[in-house]
């Protein structure tokens, strides 16, 4: 498939990763990075705007998983284009840049996590109307509880904001981005056992919170 | 209230909805110029600034050692050379003992 039967969106690689299947390799599309990257190296920085731009939303995508405030998701992805900058020369070229750029995105959204760990403390006394009645809803009926609605979009950020920086990205790649284990350990740099292992502690950690909503509610 | 149940129901609820992927106008000039302030550094001057960096963590051991030899010198502690003349003596006078009784 080349870059011209792709749809407008596609071909511009302005979808998520996590809301559609990756995009299949085009050389085209691989060389044309290439160059920009190698115009780069060689001194020209204008060409990196459109490194940038093609891959801004991908970026602000993955960043606003880990963040809330819009201010906070702007600084993740500010750095990752810097670190992005200033690391380069280190792309070897063997795999996509998107690759590259990805294993940076998700490594500077975890020291993210990882420095602001201070925010995490908070009680469940002081969940929503719209979250209290849907937690209602789902403990009298749960299957007809609908897991689109706001209040439950709402209550998981609530959930992933309480859990550790490592299990949140756990949970966030393996659960919610669909992604291997495998993939896991070469965008998170930890090996294919320790993703198992922080798995498996992330999803008692999520229970242990769900756990604390449902006793801090009904006691 | 089912744990489990509730812990899949949340996370279809996460995937269900994917954050935006919009981008703040101009975002990219925005980087450009951040790059523009930021060039580069060589690695010749990152290698001299971490020089710069441990020049006083090292003058600092070099005079705490300077001051401890200087201190050691001084103290009543028998020199070095005194054992090393009396150790040389019986190692001598061992040698002999041993050729005598060969």
């Amino acid at each position: 498939m080349t870059q011209t039967e792709l749809s407008p969106a596609k071909a511009e690689g302005l979808l998520p990763l996590s809301s559609e299947p990756p995009l299949p390799y085009s050389p085209a599309m691989e060389t044309s990075d290439a160059e920009v990257i190698a115009a780069v190296l060689r001194g020209d920085p204008a060409r990196f705007e459109s490194l940038v731009q093609k891959y801004s939303p991908r970026i602000f995508a993955t960043a606003r998983r880990y963040a809330r405030r819009e201010s906070e998701v702007e600084d993740i992805v500010q750095e990752i284009w810097l670190k992005a900058y200033t690391k380069l020369a280190s792309f070897r070229g063997d795999a996509p840049f998107d690759h590259w750029l990805m294993r940076l995105a998700v490594r500077t959204c975890y020291d993210f996590l990882r420095g602001h760990q201070r925010n995490r403390e908070a009680t469940f006394t002081d969940l929503t109307d719209p979250e209290d009645d849907w937690l209602e809803r789902f403990a009298a009926a749960p299957e007809a509880t609908s897991e689109n609605a706001d209040a439950a979009k709402q209550l998981i950020e609530r959930v992933l904001e309480q859990l550790s920086p490592a299990a949140r990205m756990v949970i966030t790649l393996l659960e919610i981005e669909d992604r291997s284990v495998k993939e896991i350990a070469e965008l998170t740099g930890w090996s294919v056992a320790l993703v198992k292992v922080r798995a498996f502690r992330a999803r008692a950690e999520m229970r242990k919170v769900l756990a604390r909503i449902t006793r801090d509610k009904y006691l | 209230m089912n744990l489990d149940q509730l812990q899949k129901k949340l996370l279809a609820a996460a995937r269900a909805n994917p954050p935006g992927d919009s981008v703040p106008y101009a975002f990219e000039k925005r980087i450009s110029a951040l790059l523009k302030s930021r060039p580069i550094e060589d690695p010749l001057s990152l290698w001299a600034r971490a020089l710069w960096r441990a020049a006083a963590p090292c003058a600092a051991i070099m005079l705490v050692l300077g001051i401890w030899s200087f201190v050691g010198q001084s103290g009543s502690t028998p020199s070095p050379t005194d054992d090393f003349e009396d150790q040389f003596v019986d190692t001598m006078l061992v040698l002999d003992q041993a050729e005598e009784t060969l």
